[in-house]
């Protein structure tokens, strides 16, 4: 599945997307922010507080416990400040 | 008539006047257009800003914000409504955003710019980015916009 991130999330991790695989057992979007954050240190930096991060999934907001399963593209971004 | 939405993202400035006039335009059932526009300030708690950038979530920021002019237009009897955020860097004194709601009367005018300007502080995919003296920072979400925004929520 693509993998997006924005803002301070894209900076920390030094990528605005990519194209991930997660094990079985990654089922639920807080599962694969876990997983993510095992990647290395500028995941594990994006993503050190878990409840502030934000997720997306096919561009509808989603609660960490939404499943992955069949998601196409899935965003983690900060709190919105647009307006 | 029927009513007209238009959501728009882009890097370019707008004419509000024109927007405000473009809604309204040969319509004859029209007695209330309500704008709000979002201006970049200049300096935040006495410290200057120079400059802000917006980025967003291309796809979803479109989608996320015709859902709400979609629920907007079902919870108020609106004639139309227009949606501009632009994006990219922005300096003080010019357009960020733009909301025109047109309605019959103006209750349901003011009430759905009010609720939609709300919806896109909280849940819109944009980000500002502020340039300042000591260099660029994100900018933090702010408590009391989540707050306006929970207040519309139906239970």
């Amino acid at each position: 599945m693509k993998v997006k991130y924005f803002a301070w999330v894209r900076e920390r991790i030094g990528l605005a997307e990519e194209q991930v695989e997660p094990p079985e057992g990654v089922g639920t979007v807080g599962e694969l922010i876990a997983w993510l954050s095992e990647r290395g240190e500028s995941y594990a930096y994006a993503f050190e507080k878990p409840k502030v991060i934000r997720a997306a999934i096919d561009h509808v907001h989603v609660q960490p416990d939404a499943g992955i399963a069949g998601a196409r593209e899935i965003a983690f971004f900060p709190p919105m400040t647009g307006g | 008539m029927t009513a007209i939405v238009t959501v728009r993202i882009q890097e370019a400035d707008f004419d509000t006047a024109h927007e405000i006039a473009a809604l309204a335009k040969g319509r004859t059932d029209i007695g209330a257009v309500v704008s709000f526009s979002g201006i970049c300030r200049g300096n935040d708690h006495g410290e200057s800003i120079a400059a802000l950038t917006l980025e967003h979530y291309p796809g979803m920021a479109e989608a996320e914000i015709m859902r709400h002019a979609d629920e907007a237009m079902a919870r108020w009897p609106l004639n139309g409504l227009t949606i501009i955020h632009r994006v990219g860097r922005i300096t003080p004194g010019e357009n960020i955003v733009l909301v025109v709601t047109a309605s019959s009367h103006r209750q349901a005018a003011f009430h759905a710019a009010e609720f939609l300007m709300d919806y896109l502080k909280t849940s819109a995919p944009f980000w500002k980015r502020e340039e300042r003296d000591e260099g660029a920072s994100w900018v933090e979400a702010r408590a009391h916009d989540d707050a306006a925004a929970a207040r519309w929520t139906r239970s």
